[in-house]
């Protein structure tokens, strides 16, 4: 791509908190400020704030908005209340997986789909196609919106002092309209961390003024500017799937372990029903390859690609590693045949970059924060 | 930041220490480990081997990559920093000093090291 990378609103202060920057998805976007593993830390033990206003957001108004979602998504986001959020993905006609998504039901008749900035177009172009026999209208909202995170077990805390929101009736998954430090925002109890807090979707022109306030009141509790290289990180030991990783066009959500967001018995056909119902068969006759948690012995690191051996055969290949804060060792998310996926399988090994390391199966998550 | 007058340095980023008694330390720039990002395991050559100037002798991965070390000179290594096997961290926090990574006898070295001005030129 020559086109030059995209900018958020709040890129000017990235600069200024001497971020390193990286392009993603063609957006210039803050990687870490500091430590990476520091801002990791300050997450799972303190708080974090994130610039995420690269995720696309799609608006659905009208009052067939629900039922045009039920035939574009895999999920049944009629029956959704108004008030709260799903995750769901959009499939293509052959089942495979276009994005991932989270869906809010903002009202009656209107719904907010934040997709992926890598799919963003993908997903707007889908949905205005397969919404086009429905009473809605599909709006890019993108330009519209950007998007702060807060995530962390002290962000609770620091929210509600910037907020007259009830946040103890906001429960995980839910959204509502509310004003935080004067600024009107929609305000998520969302994240891709693993551990609680809240995203926040506000006017770009708007965005600083958070961020600031934000910085401010959470200065006490150790709140820490945070760059996508740690939410990779967080989202890997929380087990959460990425795009582009264990998510794919050639994966189905049954093939991914997801099947569970695919609801046959929504009311009306959607894209994908036929291909789907083989592919729920096919997965439950015979298990293909299985998504598994790999620790590792040592301290090499295994890379998305990297191929997972056993008795000197190939036998899956790694969708994410990285070195894990939390545990302290490597870890990865894995697709493997299933006759090494059990946890516990012996003498399962990364081959990397020619020396096979061993690696202990284990179930997803790496890590489950305390309730 | 600033790179050390008394040091040479590489393209590929590595430091080189004033030789004593025919040896000198290798670490990387704090350029380098800045650009790296948290290092988080170290393959240093063993002490007995022999490096070559410009060539890989090890690895530093780092929580987004792996990359090659390359020896900025040629020679036998002497000593490798076990601290920094131990605590890779060691590299980010003082790539200068506690985060040097190994010692080396030197045979060769190639013209083309650098001052420090010239490698924060050539650094940017």
């Amino acid at each position: 791509m020559t086109e030059a990378p995209r900018r958020t609103a709040l890129d000017a202060l990235h600069r200024a908190l001497g971020a390193t920057m990286t392009d993603f998805a063609g957006w210039d976007m803050p990687l870490r400020y500091g430590s990476e593993r520091d801002e990791h830390v300050a997450v799972r033990t303190r708080a974090g704030l994130f610039d995420l206003s690269h995720m696309g957001e799609i608006t659905l108004t009208g009052p067939q908005a629900g039922r045009a979602l039920d035939f574009a998504l895999v999920g049944n986001l009629s029956a959704l209340a108004v008030g709260r959020a799903r995750y769901t993905m959009i499939c293509d006609a052959a089942g495979g997986i276009l994005d991932d998504l989270i869906v809010y039901r903002l009202a009656d008749e209107e719904f907010m789909v934040v997709a992926n900035a890598s799919n963003a177009q993908v997903v707007l172009d889908a949905l205005t196609e397969r919404a086009a026999g429905f009473e809605t209208a599909v709006r890019d909202d993108r330009e519209n919106y950007a998007l702060l995170a807060i995530q962390g077990p002290e962000s609770p805390g620091i929210l509600k002092s910037l907020t007259d929101a009830d946040l103890d009736g906001l429960k995980y998954y839910a959204g509502l309209p509310g004003t935080v430090a004067g600024v009107p925002a929609l305000i998520a109890r969302t994240g891709y961390t693993g551990e609680d807090g809240f995203e926040l979707f506000v006017a770009p022109a708007d965005a600083e003024k958070l961020w600031q306030a934000l910085t401010d009141a959470g200065a006490d509790a150790g709140l820490v500017p945070c760059g996508l290289s740690c939410r990779d990180t967080l989202r890997l030991e929380a087990g959460m799937p990425l795009y582009g990783h264990e998510l794919t066009t050639a994966t189905t959500p049954f093939d991914a372990g997801l099947g569970r967001v695919v609801k046959f018995d929504k009311e009306g056909d959607f894209v994908g029903r036929e291909a789907l119902t083989a592919a729920a068969e096919r997965t439950a006759a015979k298990a293909p390859r299985k998504l598994v948690g790999l620790i590792a012995e040592g301290r090499r690191v295994p890379r998305a690609g990297f191929q997972v051996v056993a008795d000197g055969q190939v036998v899956g290949e790694v969708t994410s590693g990285a070195p894990s804060p939390t545990l302290a060792k490597p870890i990865a998310i894995a697709y493997v045949d299933a006759a090494h996926a059990e946890p516990g399988t012996q003498g399962v090994a990364v081959d990397i970059r020619g020396t096979h390391e061993p690696y202990e199966v284990v179930a997803l998550p790496f890590y489950k924060r305390r309730r | 930041m600033s790179n050390p007058q008394q040091l040479r340095y590489s393209k590929e980023h590595e430091w080189l220490s004033a030789v004593e008694d025919g040896v000198a330390t290798v670490g990387i720039t704090e350029f380098a480990a800045n650009a790296l990002g948290d290092v988080v395991f170290a393959q240093l050559p063993a002490v007995g081997d022999t490096v070559t100037a410009g060539e890989s002798c090890g690895e530093l991965e780092s929580t987004k990559s792996v990359s090659d070390l390359y020896s900025p000179v040629t020679g036998e290594v002497v000593a490798a920093n076990q601290d920094v096997v131990d605590d890779p961290a060691l590299v980010n926090s003082a790539p200068f000093e506690g985060g040097w990574l190994f010692k080396v006898k030197i045979t060769d070295e190639p013209e083309d090291l650098m001052s420090a001005d010239e490698y924060t030129a050539f650094a940017g």
